[in-house]
């Protein structure tokens, strides 16, 4: 029983944030919908059943929504950690987009056994996403560019990139629309049984969230790219840390897992490349990263909490005419307080030395 | 060819303006020892402040609300990084996604879904006498709207503030030792929340150039990164005004360059042109970085010995 109640504890706390968080949202939605002059039971209504409100719902909206999230959440999150301001997810995620794509199209042609083609899409995705993200993290080793800036740049390259490709190279044959040819059947990833159109990804995502949250807490590795994060200068002077290689580091593996974010969308969901095909997903992120404390295991919950969010916006704009860039007024409002409240926090403990700003490993 | 080269020119002086407004009031925030990354979302904002403002009929009241919105989202940054002590990069990020949620909403919201066109007046242009009739140069330099001449005029200003004037020498001193600064008397916080408000005043008026002087009318999404491009051209510029000015010029004249493409017929996705700026930011703040120097305690809050 001794035993037993710290953790009782830390459950029921944890159980205490999650109401609250829900409760804000809700609250800050009702806030925002009276502001704007809508009817407020009918846009929470259609926040409610866009949701959660059925399995239907649930399953082929908020968690098929939330499979990117969790992906480009964790590529923030590891960002993040090791002190990498990487807000390049969106574009990353496109780089994988069209990596995928184009293996998906390419390669059958040549032929080869499904399973092999999809495994190939989503490693040209994952590589695609590193090599975008291995530009602004050269450009910060080498040239100290902060990488706010040349990510939100690469951004914009990656949109009119695959705007190019979908007009193209990659168009579909009949060079009408502005999209690539819709990739074989025998290529989508299996959708779970009974969930309808919920596809395998959420299980890939939810593995590689696991082994995250297990890197972080239990290998040198992991131990390495948190005392980079927090103290560049202590990691390199005490721990003997290669700050450079470190970051670096973290920062193409940030952008493989935003790569395939973009990958595991195509073969799971749009089977097509176009433009638009991320609504934000990669700026979404970054509130999905910093609501779970920048930890892969809480990512999990934090991807299904914005997955809905999104999901039930759209419900929202369909049903109640409310537009659904409310959502990221709500996402805004709470990062602001998210960092304010961890900032409240520090202060109470030391001032914090190290901002993001700080590109001390040059 | 002296047409082609006019319109270059234009071009470029066009382009640039709004880049260089939100540039000043960028350089004014890192001087103080601020990185307003936000500053994307008080262009946004002062965008659509012009559209509802012009939307009374006066291209004045359009002005003027395009700065009230640079404003209001200035003093919620200052709120949090000053006030609250925020790491100034994620508030910069959330102002941003704030500002794009919230002008989206409302544009929707206060002119529907559909987001016809709407007849704003725009800024009329005002050739200055003589010096518009100077052969090639003239009209493109000097048959502008009169916002431009308003940032012809901010450079020299801002030069001689920051080294003549006692306010500037002491916001450059908070910029570099906010520590030192507060010892000697200067109130570090006050400064730069001054210094954050005019910034989004500058950025808000970028934001109301692109509506009233350029566009004619608001688009989701118009700044497009410019924000992002204006704080660069600050690194670019060393920091200094009329670096500032040379590296708004720079850019303003690689965006025109896709208009003198276009007109000698050049055939190239278009894709490309449309890219240029964002490359070209790239390799700028690449070849500018390592031999410029920042504010010294530029992103940190001023600490209190308690």
């Amino acid at each position: 029983m001794l035993t037993r109640q710290p953790r009782l504890r830390a459950v029921l706390g944890e159980a205490t944030r999650v109401s609250v968080l829900l409760a804000s949202i809700a609250g800050l939605s009702a806030l925002l919908l009276v502001a704007g002059g809508y009817h407020v039971g009918a846009g929470l209504d259609a926040l409610w059943y866009g949701s959660v409100g059925s399995w239907y719902a649930f399953t082929s909206a908020t968690l098929v929504r939330a499979i990117p999230l969790m992906f480009t959440g964790l590529a923030v999150a590891v960002a993040f950690r090791a002190g990498v301001f990487n807000i390049g997810a969106e574009g990353q995620l496109l780089a994988g987009a069209a990596a995928a794509t184009a293996i998906a199209l390419v390669v059958p042609r040549v032929g080869g056994p499904a399973l092999l083609v999809v495994g190939l899409a989503l490693l040209a995705a994952a590589v695609a996403g590193a090599v975008w993200a291995a530009i602004a993290a050269v450009l910060r080793a080498r040239f100290g560019v902060l990488e706010v800036i040349s990510t939100i740049m690469l951004n914009f390259v990656a949109l009119y990139g695959v705007s190019y490709l979908v007009r193209g190279p990659l168009q579909e044959p009949t060079r009408v629309y502005p999209q690539s040819p819709t990739i074989l059947d025998t290529l989508h990833l299996p959708r779970i049984a009974g969930a309808g159109r919920l596809h395998v990804g959420l299980l890939l995502g939810m593995a590689l969230a696991v082994i995250g949250g297990w890197i972080f807490r239990h290998t040198a590795a992991g131990f390495r790219l948190i005392a980079v994060g927090e103290n560049p200068s202590a990691a390199a002077s005490a721990g003997g840390i290669d700050v450079v290689r470190t970051t670096t580091r973290a920062f193409m593996a940030s952008g493989a897992l935003a790569g395939l974010a973009g990958g595991v969308e195509v073969l799971g969901v749009t089977f097509a490349l176009y433009d638009n095909i991320s609504p934000g997903y990669g700026y979404t992120a970054i509130a999905v990263a910093l609501l779970a404390g920048l930890d892969p295991w809480r990512v999990m919950l934090t991807a299904v909490l914005f997955g809905g969010l999104e999901a039930g916006a759209g419900a929202m704009q369909r049903d109640a005419g409310v537009p659904s860039s409310l959502v990221s007024v709500i996402e805004a409002l709470l990062i602001l307080t998210i960092v304010a409240a961890q900032a409240r926090r520090l202060r109470k403990v030391h001032a914090p030395d190290v901002t993001f700003l700080d590109v001390r490993d040059r | 060819m002296s047409d082609v080269v006019a319109s270059f020119l234009a071009a470029t002086i066009r382009t640039a303006v709004p880049l260089a407004l939100a540039a000043f009031g960028e350089l004014i925030v890192e001087r103080a020892g601020v990185i307003n990354i936000g500053l994307e979302g008080a262009i946004l904002a002062g965008a659509f402040g012009a559209l509802v403002g012009a939307s009374t009929g006066s291209v004045g009241i359009g002005f003027a609300a395009a700065i009230c919105a640079g404003l209001l989202m200035a003093a919620v940054f200052a709120l949090c990084v000053i006030g609250l002590r925020t790491d100034q990069i994620i508030a910069g990020t959330a102002l941003t996604l704030l500002s794009v949620g919230a002008t989206g909403t409302l544009y929707r919201t206060m002119f529907g879904s559909s987001g016809a066109a709407l007849g704003i007046p725009t800024s009329a242009l005002l050739a200055i006498p003589g010096l518009s009739s100077i052969p090639v140069i003239g009209a493109a330099l000097f048959a502008q709207p009169p916002i431009t001449y308003v940032a012809y005029l901010v450079a020299p200003i801002l030069a001689w503030w920051f080294s003549r004037t006692h306010a500037g020498l002491a916001l450059r001193a908070v910029g570099e030792r906010p520590e030192a600064a507060e010892a000697a008397g200067i109130a570090v916080d006050r400064a730069r929340v001054l210094a954050i408000l005019v910034g989004g005043a500058l950025g808000g008026l970028a934001g109301g150039t692109l509506v009233l002087a350029q566009a004619g009318t608001f688009v989701e999404g118009m700044s497009a990164g410019r924000g992002f491009i204006a704080i660069a051209i600050v690194v670019l510029g060393r920091w200094t005004p009329l670096g500032v000015a040379g590296g708004a010029l720079l850019f303003g004249a690689a965006s025109a360059l896709q208009f003198a493409f276009q007109a000698m017929g050049w055939n190239a996705p278009y894709q490309l042109f449309l890219v240029a700026p964002y490359l070209l930011t790239l390799a700028a703040l690449a070849g500018a970085v390592g031999r410029a120097r920042a504010p010294g305690a530029l992103g940190k809050a001023l600490e209190r010995r308690q």
